[in-house]
C-alpha cells in the first residue's frame, strides 16, 4: 500500500534541500509557562524540518483559541483566523493552491464545538489537509469552561455543578465522519508527536492529529496517567504497523481480541505468546478494530498512541483538479470567447 | 372571422405563460423571447415560479408563470401587465388572470377545465370567464390536451411524455399570433434534445399544429400582430438570464485577471443557479466547491483569496448573515473576494423566491466592528455581467472583500446581450508585491497611491507572512492592541474603500430642467426608466438617477440629489436606500416609494406615485 504524498521525501531524497527546526520558528511563544502547546509547537517545527517542504510552499491555518495563535509562531505562510473556520479557510487555501502543504492547527473547542461541522466534512471530502488537534479538553483563552471534550461530570466555570453530557471523542467523530488517517500522540512526547506528523504528512489526505495536552491554569492533571515518560511506559500502547501489540514498562502486556472486544492479556500466562497478539494493522480499510483502539482508556487500558488508522483514498483536491483536466480534454471551449459561442447567438445586422 | 387578416404594427406586447409548474411554461416563454430576439426586438424576461417544490398538480399553489416582453425598440421591464395570457389550466386562469390587461387576449386549454380542475381552483361554478368577468369573445379556447394527443397519436409516445408537449402547442398559438418565425423554435429544440431527436421532432410538430390551428381558426379574438425592431444596434447576441450573465462576469474577470476562478458555495435560492453555471465550466479551469454550509461557503473562498485565486461566493439574505462573519475577516486582512448577494424577500426564510432589496443596509452595515466593504447593485439582467466584472476588478485591485446586490427579479430574468468582446474590458491588475521589497516588505505596508496593502501569495519565496482576525500592527504585521495604532488602522481600511474611483452616477430624461428627479438602486432600473418615459410622454419634466455604485457613492452624489426641486427615492423595501443617502448627503430630505410585495414594481403605480409628489 502506498499512502506516500508526492511531497514526502526527506530532506536528502529533496535533493540536498536541508532545513533546520529553526528555519520554521518565529516570535516568541506567549502561552503560560508549561502549556502544552510549547511541547508541540517545538516538535512541529522539527517535524517540518525532517518533511523537508520549504516554509514558502508551506501554510498553517488555525481558528482563534490559546493553540490558534500557533501559527504567529511560524516562519511559513499562514493564517489565524476566526473561531471554528480553520478547516473550512484550509480547505479553500488546499483546493486553490494544491502545491501549498497545508496544516491546520485547531484546539478542542475550536476544531470540535464551533468548527464540528468543518471537521467532519474536511474528513468526508478528504482534503489534502493536515488537522491538528490540540486536545486539552478546556477553553483556555476564555478562562475556563468545559469544551465538547470534558468528560460529563466536569466541573468549570461554566458547569459549577458538573456538566451533564457527554463528550465527543475525536477519534469516533474523525472514523464517524469516514476519515482515513488518525494518530495521536501526548504533547510532551516529542519523538512521538513527530513521528505522527511525518507519518501525518506522508498520508495523502485528510489526517487527524489528536495531541494530548495539559493546560496548567485551567485543566491541570487532564491527561495525567499518559503524560510523562513513566506514565506512558505504563499506561500507553505504541501502535506500529506491522508490530504485534506489546505494552507494559516492561513488555509484559498484550492486546488480544476477544469476541467483538479487544481483551488485555499477560504474555507468559495461560500459554499466550507474543505469536497470539494482535498485530497493529494501520492500513486496514474497515475501522473497527482502529476504532476499539482508538477509544482504549484507562484504567483497564492503554491509551493507544502513534498511527492507528491510515488508508489510502482519492483526495478531493486532486480529484477537482483532475476533473478539470478531464473536462479540458472533452469540452471544445477553452476561453471566455469560445465560451460565449456555445450559446444560441443571433445576428442583428 | 375575417376573411383577410388585419396585421396590425404593434410597439410591445407582453405575453405571459402560466401552468401547472411541471407544465413548462419556461421552457415555451424561453423560446418565445429567443425567437422574438432574433428577429431583433428587444426582450424582457420574468420568471415567476412558486416556492412549493411541486405543489400538487391543478392547485392554486403550484401555478407557475413565465413573462416575456418584446419590443420594437427598447423594452426595461418585463411588463406590468400582459397583452396575452396563456393559461394551461382552472388554476392558472384563476391566479394568473390579475397580470392581464383589461382586453388581453386569454388562451385556456378546454380539456383543463373540467368539474375537478375547477373545484381545485376553487371555482363555485361551472362557468369559470363569466365567474371572473372574462368577455369570452378574448378567449381562444382550444382543447389542447386533446390536439396534441391527436397530433402525437402515431409516435409511440406513452401518454405521460405526450402531455408534456402540451406547452409547445400553446406556444406555437402565440408565435401564429405575432408572426413568428417557427424555424428558429425548431433549431433551439433540436439542439436542446440533441440526444433525444424524437423528443425533439415531437415538439416540433406540436408547436405546428398549435400553429396552424391559430392560423385555420384565425383565432377570433385578436388580430395577428408585428412587433417590427425599430432600433437595431448591429452585433451578435444571445438571451441571458442574470445570474448567468453574473456567472460569466465573474468567468471574464478571472481571464482578464490571469487568475484561477474559485467559487466557494452552498446552494440556496435564487443564487444557486451561479453555482450551476459555474460548476459546468470546467474546461475553463473554475473550480467549485459545494461547501456544508454557507459559513464555509465563505470562509473557503477567503482560504482561495490567501492562497492566490480570484474567489467568489454566492448566496441570498439568510446566506449574507451566516457569511458575515468570514466576509469580515477578509475586511481586516485585506484580501479580494466578491461576495454575491441574491436577494429574496425576508427575513428569515421569507419568501425565498421572490424579490426584494432588503438586504441593503445589513450588506452595507451588518458586522461587527468598524467594517467598510465596497457594495454594487446590478441593474438589469444583462448589467449582472458588467457589474460582476467590476465586483472583481474593484476586489482585486483594491484588496478588498466587495459585495454585489442582484435580486431574484433580475436574476431569473433575461434580456439580450450583445457578446461582451473582453479585449474592451479594462485591465484588472492586482498590487502583487514588487520583488524589489523582499527583506523589508511587511503585510500591511501600503501603495502611496491608494492606501492598498500589497499581495503576497503562498508559495512565492521571501515574503512568508501571517494574516488573521487580530488586529494588526500598521509597520511590522504583528499583532498590536496599541490604542493609536488601532485607529490608524480602522481609518485606513475606511479610506482605502473611500477612495476607490468610481463612475459618476448619470441623470437619464429632462436632466437640465426637471420638476422631479426619480432615484433608484440595482434592479429596479427598467421600472423606473419605464415610469420616466410613461411620464415624459405625458409631458412632465422628470429625471432619473439610478445608482449601481452604493459605497462609495459616486462623487457627484451630493450635487444630483440637490439640484432638482422634488426627489423620489423608490425602492423594495422600507426605505433603505434612502436612509443611505440622507445619512451620507447632509440636509437631504427626500419623498419615498417603498414596496415589499416581493413582485417587481408595476410602473403605472411608480407613475402614480411620482406624479403624487409633483402636485404635492
Amino acid at each position: 500500500m502506498n499512502t506516500t504524498d508526492i511531497n514526502a521525501k526527506t530532506n536528502a531524497e529533496a535533493g540536498g534541500a536541508c532545513f533546520k527546526a529553526s528555519d520554521f520558528k518565529k516570535g516568541q511563544p506567549r502561552w503560560c509557562p508549561g502549556c502544552g502547546d510549547h511541547f508541540f509547537l517545538a516538535s512541529l517545527h522539527k517535524a517540518m524540518a525532517e518533511i523537508g517542504v520549504p516554509p514558502h510552499k508551506t501554510a498553517v491555518i488555525s481558528g482563534i483559541g490559546c493553540s490558534s495563535r500557533l501559527p504567529h509562531y511560524m516562519a511559513t505562510y499562514g493564517m489565524n483566523t476566526i473561531h471554528g473556520r480553520a478547516a473550512a479557510i484550509a480547505t479553500g487555501v488546499k483546493v486553490a493552491n494544491p502545491d501549498l502543504t497545508v496544516w491546520q492547527v485547531s484546539g478542542d473547542g475550536d476544531g470540535l464545538a464551533i468548527g464540528g461541522n468543518h471537521f467532519i466534512h474536511a474528513n468526508r471530502r478528504n482534503i489534502n489537509i493536515k488537522m491538528i488537534l490540540l486536545n486539552n479538553r478546556i477553553y483556555g483563552l476564555t478562562k475556563g469552561q468545559y469544551s465538547p471534550t470534558s468528560p460529563r461530570g466536569f466541573v468549570s466555570k461554566s458547569s459549577p455543578y458538573g456538566t451533564v453530557e457527554d463528550p465527543f471523542r475525536p477519534a469516533e467523530l474523525c472514523f464517524g465522519a469516514r476519515g482515513h488517517f488518525f494518530a495521536r500522540a501526548v504533547a510532551t512526547d516529542a519523538k512521538g508527536t513527530v513521528e505522527i506528523l511525518k507519518a501525518a504528512h506522508d498520508h495523502k489526505g485528510a489526517a487527524v492529529c489528536e495531541i494530548l495536552q495539559n493546560c496548567v491554569i485551567f485543566n491541570d492533571g487532564t491527561h495525567e496517567s499518559v503524560y510523562s515518560k513513566e506514565g506512558r511506559a505504563k499506561n500507553a500502547i505504541y501502535l506500529e504497523h506491522g508490530k504485534p501489540m506489546i505494552f507494559g514498562e516492561n513488555n509484559e502486556y498484550g492486546l488480544m481480541q476477544e469476541g467483538f472486544g479487544i481483551k488485555v492479556v499477560k504474555i507468559g500466562e495461560n500459554g499466550i505468546t507474543v505469536d497470539d497478539l494482535l498485530v497493529h494493522d494501520a492500513h486496514c480499510e474497515d475501522n473497527t478494530l482502529q476504532l476499539k483502539l482508538a477509544m482504549m482508556e484507562g484504567p483497564d487500558f492503554p491509551v493507544a498512541l502513534g498511527v492507528i488508522r491510515d488508508v489510502a483514498a482519492p483526495t478531493y483536491d486532486d480529484a477537482v483538479t483532475a476533473q478539470i483536466e478531464e473536462v479540458k480534454a472533452k469540452k471544445p471551449y477553452h476561453s471566455f470567447a469560445e465560451l460565449l459561442e456555445t450559446n444560441d447567438i443571433w445576428e442583428v445586422k | 372571422m375575417a376573411e383577410e387578416l388585419e396585421i396590425k404594427e404593434l410597439a410591445d406586447v407582453v405575453v405571459r405563460f402560466s401552468g401547472d409548474s411541471g407544465d413548462g411554461m419556461q421552457l415555451a416563454g424561453n423560446i418565445f423571447s429567443t425567437v422574438s430576439a432574433t428577429v431583433g426586438n428587444s426582450i424582457s424576461t420574468f420568471p415567476d415560479y412558486p416556492a412549493d417544490i411541486r405543489a400538487p398538480q391543478g392547485s392554486l399553489t403550484g401555478v407557475s408563470g413565465f413573462q416575456v416582453h418584446i419590443g420594437a425598440g427598447q423594452v426595461y421591464t418585463p411588463g406590468d401587465l400582459c397583452d396575452v395570457l396563456v393559461a394551461m389550466n382552472a388554476a392558472a386562469l384563476k391566479t394568473q388572470y390579475r397580470y392581464a390587461k383589461p382586453n388581453a387576449a386569454i388562451i385556456i386549454d378546454t380539456d383543463s377545465f373540467g368539474p375537478k380542475d375547477l373545484e381545485k381552483a376553487a371555482f363555485k361554478t361551472a362557468d369559470p370567464l363569466a365567474e371572473m368577468g372574462i368577455d369570452s369573445d378574448r378567449v381562444i379556447a382550444c382543447p389542447i390536451s386533446q390536439m396534441v394527443k391527436d397530433c402525437l397519436a402515431d409516435s409511440g409516445m406513452d401518454v405521460k411524455a405526450v402531455m408534456k408537449c402540451r406547452n409547445m402547442f400553446a406556444l406555437g398559438l402565440v408565435c401564429w399570433l405575432f408572426s413568428r418565425d417557427l424555424d428558429v423554435a425548431f433549431n433551439f429544440l433540436r439542439e436542446k434534445f440533441a440526444k433525444k431527436p424524437a423528443i425533439a421532432e415531437a415538439n416540433i410538430k406540436v408547436i405546428q399544429a398549435g400553429y396552424d390551428y391559430g392560423h385555420n381558426t384565425h383565432s377570433s379574438a385578436t388580430n395577428v400582430c408585428r412587433i417590427e425592431s425599430k432600433v437595431k444596434t448591429p452585433g451578435r447576441y444571445m438571451d441571458i438570464t442574470g445570474n448567468k450573465a453574473t456567472a460569466y462576469g465573474f468567468i471574464a474577470a478571472a481571464e482578464k485577471a490571469g487568475l484561477k476562478l474559485y467559487l466557494g458555495s452552498y446552494p440556496i435560492t435564487p443564487a444557486t443557479d451561479v453555482l450551476h453555471e459555474l460548476s459546468k465550466h470546467k474546461s475553463l479551469g473554475v473550480t467549485t466547491v459545494q461547501c456544508e454550509d454557507e459559513i464555509a461557503g465563505c470562509a473557503s473562498s477567503v482560504g482561495a483569496s490567501f492562497a492566490g485565486a480570484l474567489a467568489v461566493t454566492s448566496t441570498s439574505g439568510p446566506g449574507i448573515c451566516l457569511k458575515s462573519e468570514a466576509m469580515n475577516l477578509a475586511v481586516i486582512m485585506e484580501l479580494p473576494l466578491v461576495v454575491l448577494d441574491v436577494q429574496r424577500g425576508g427575513p428569515a426564510t421569507g419568501l425565498p423566491t421572490k424579490s426584494e432589496q432588503t438586504d441593503l443596509l445589513q450588506v452595507l452595515f451588518g458586522r461587527n466592528g468598524e467594517s467598510p466593504m465596497p457594495v454594487m447593485a446590478a441593474t438589469s439582467p444583462t448589467d449582472c455581467f458588467d457589474s460582476a466584472y467590476m465586483a472583481c476588478k474593484i476586489a482585486l485591485e483594491h484588496m478588498t472583500p466587495v459585495v454585489l446586490l442582484t435580486d431574484a427579479y433580475i436574476a431569473n430574468g433575461s434580456g439580450a446581450i450583445k457578446l461582451p468582446n473582453l479585449a474592451e474590458y479594462p485591465a484588472i491588475n492586482p498590487p502583487y508585491v514588487p520583488e524589489e521589497l523582499r527583506g523589508e516588505w511587511t503585510p500591511y505596508m501600503r501603495q502611496a497611491e491608494n492606501g492598498v496593502r500589497y499581495w503576497a501569495v503562498p508559495g512565492r519565496e521571501g515574503f512568508t507572512h501571517i494574516l488573521g482576525g487580530l488586529e494588526k500592527d500598521n509597520k511590522t504585521g504583528a499583532i498590536s492592541t496599541d490604542p493609536e495604532n488601532h485607529d490608524l488602522m480602522t481609518r485606513l481600511r475606511q479610506e482605502k474603500i473611500q477612495n476607490i474611483p468610481v463612475p459618476d452616477v448619470e441623470v437619464l430624461g429632462d436632466k437640465d430642467d426637471a420638476e422631479l428627479l426619480i432615484v433608484g438602486f440595482g434592479g429596479t432600473y427598467g421600472h423606473l426608466h419605464a415610469a420616466m418615459d410613461e411620464m415624459r410622454a405625458e409631458g412632465k419634466k422628470v429625471a432619473l438617477a439610478h445608482f449601481k455604485y452604493i459605497n462609495p457613492l459616486p462623487k457627484n452624489t451630493a450635487e444630483v440629489l440637490k439640484k432638482y426641486p422634488k426627489v423620489l427615492v423608490a425602492e423594495q423595501n422600507m426605505g433603505q436606500f434612502a436612509a443611505y443617502l440622507r445619512m451620507k448627503i447632509d440636509g437631504f430630505v427626500p419623498c419615498q416609494f417603498n414596496q415589499v410585495k416581493g413582485q417587481p414594481f408595476v410602473v403605472k403605480e411608480v407613475v402614480e406615485a411620482a406624479k403624487a409628489v409633483l402636485s404635492k
